[in-house]
């Protein structure tokens, strides 16, 4: 790519990222719910179940506070890149999307700046849901260091989300395909071990636990919130072969838009 | 009086109807609630080694929560279709006509109430094919139903009243969250006597879909409780005549006769 294309292509990542998180945060509709769930989702975990930490076997020093923090910041930031992916069937519903690739000499820069926006629109959750961690407690293992660890994590999680999400938008083409974004992610979500480590669960949900790489990005999120890294690599290595499957999955979804004609 | 009745009866059958026909009405109560309670009780099934945790399946403790969390959808189906009624001149046609306000209160909650029963029909079936049996008996299948459409009916009138004060289907969409915060700070998960976060016990215990919840779990672990029973009938109660009062005063507000 020459400079000049190299500028262009930076010209329509930036400007479709900053439209995307314009609208994000400007809407009302769609700011709420991003803001809410995550919050709501802490609240209740945290606060309702937290005896569970009094369970035999169940060993979590920071307290479960900090233990469902982790749940909650990857389903975040999972859950950041599906609704940015609403944002793109609505796009392609409503004609935008086409003129969009009329006006981008790259398409694949249309779905770098999704991704662009699904990041900054996770961290400005990202942000406020620490400061809440924070604010009620939560304990954080070793030197804090680690923490950044989770935040790898959970941004890589949340590209994933969101090119499994643009792949599935630039398919169908229409909002009504939202429950297909969601549904998966969600049950990847909840089939791992949400409420207490994965020892204590048995049954059907531990052997499907067992398999989920969402497991692992628990298990490694929850390690570093203790200070003691654990499961980094299992975890981070299942979290950038999603990224790179649902890469390719993202840009033959493309492929089929433009061969629809947008 | 009569022709209070025919208006109740072609407005019922319109928003019978209306309800049906629209799969994304029908489908997402049906399965949603019930993936999750399944979701949540394979990854909850610990809770009951919790010390005085009041079963031993987790399943037949939360099978009450998709009862309630239809009826929350119930808010959602009769405000969006009041608001689409409102967006698109419907109401105000009727505001021609000699149609009495009670009349489209009632016949609107028609189609959230059929609705309502077939949920509740679909999760006792989903409760006993999933091995749930119920303390109260065949007797408490059908009190349970009664208090589900009950719930459904009174949280179906919450909606119409926000469609009436909104006027926007979008704002009815964008109230979601804010019903799920009631379910989700409520005695949903855990017992309110097991719950060790002060400020989530107060919350839950103040928060009346707590008491919704208690009522319909009552009869599936307890058998007979006859407070628990009159706590959710008297909560139900209490939030479909606050709702019907208010309806009829935002109904009064929107329908301004000429």
């Amino acid at each position: 790519m020459t400079s000049d294309g190299f500028r262009s292509y930076r010209s329509v990542v930036l400007g479709v990222a900053w439209r995307t998180v314009h609208n994000a945060l400007t809407t009302p509709n769609l700011v709420i719910p991003t803001l809410a769930f995550p919050f709501f989702f802490f609240l209740a975990f945290a606060g309702g179940l937290s005896q569970l930490s009094h369970l035999p076997g169940f060993h979590f020093p920071e307290g479960y506070t900090s233990f469902q923090f982790v749940f909650v910041m990857l389903q975040s930031a999972a859950f950041g890149g599906v609704f940015t992916g609403f944002g793109i069937a609505r796009d392609f519903e409503y004609g935008f999307a086409r003129r969009l690739m009329l006006a981008a000499p790259h398409r694949s820069a249309l779905v770098v700046g999704y991704a662009v926006a699904a990041v900054i629109r996770w961290l400005v959750v990202a942000v406020l849901l620490t400061v809440a961690g924070f604010a009620v407690g939560m304990g954080v293992g070793g030197g804090g260091v680690e923490l950044i660890g989770l935040y790898g994590l959970a941004l890589i999680v949340n590209s994933a989300a969101l090119l499994w999400s643009a792949g599935i938008a630039m398919r169908f083409r229409t909002i009504q395909a939202g429950p297909a974004m969601q549904m998966p992610v969600f049950l990847a979500l909840f089939f791992a071990p949400v409420y207490v480590p994965l020892s204590l669960l048995s049954g059907w949900i531990h052997a499907v636990a067992r398999g989920n790489p969402v497991t692992y990005f628990l298990e490694a999120g929850r390690s570093f919130v203790s200070g003691e890294a654990a499961y980094a690599g299992v975890a981070f290595g299942a979290a950038f072969a999603l990224v790179a499957f649902f890469g390719l999955w993202a840009l033959r979804g493309l492929h089929k838009a433009e061969a629809a004609g947008g | 009086m009569s022709d209070t009745w025919t208006q109740i009866g072609n407005l019922a059958r319109r928003s019978i109807v209306r309800t049906l026909r629209q799969p994304a009405y029908v489908i997402p109560p049906l399965i949603f609630p019930t993936l999750l309670v399944t979701v949540n009780a394979a990854g909850l099934r610990p809770s009951t080694l919790l010390h005085g945790f009041p079963t031993h399946s987790f399943l037949a403790f939360a099978i009450a929560v998709p009862f309630i969390q239809g009826a929350l959808f119930s808010t959602m189906n009769a405000g969006t279709d009041l608001a689409r009624d409102i967006q698109t001149g419907f109401l105000n046609r009727l505001a021609l006509t000699p149609m009495r306000g009670s009349a489209l209160l009632v016949g609107h909650m028609a189609g959230v109430m059929v609705l309502g029963l077939i949920q509740s029909i679909f999760y006792l079936c989903f409760a006993l094919a999933v091995g749930v049996r119920f303390s109260a008996g065949v007797g408490g299948a059908f009190v349970i139903l009664a208090l589900a459409s009950l719930i459904a009916a009174s949280f179906g009138m919450l909606g119409a009243f926000l469609a009436l004060r909104t006027g926007s289907g979008e704002a009815i969409q964008a109230t979601f969250p804010f019903l799920f915060v009631f379910l989700f700070i409520s005695s949903m998960n855990t017992p309110r006597n097991l719950i060790a976060v002060h400020w989530f016990k107060i919350a839950a215990t103040i928060n009346p879909v707590s008491y919704l919840i208690e009522g319909v779990r009552s009869l599936i672990i307890t058998g007979w409780d006859g407070q628990a029973l009159a706590l959710a009938f008297a909560v139900a109660l209490a939030i479909g005549s606050i709702s019907v009062v208010l309806s009829t005063w935002a109904l009064g507000q929107r329908m301004a006769r000429t």
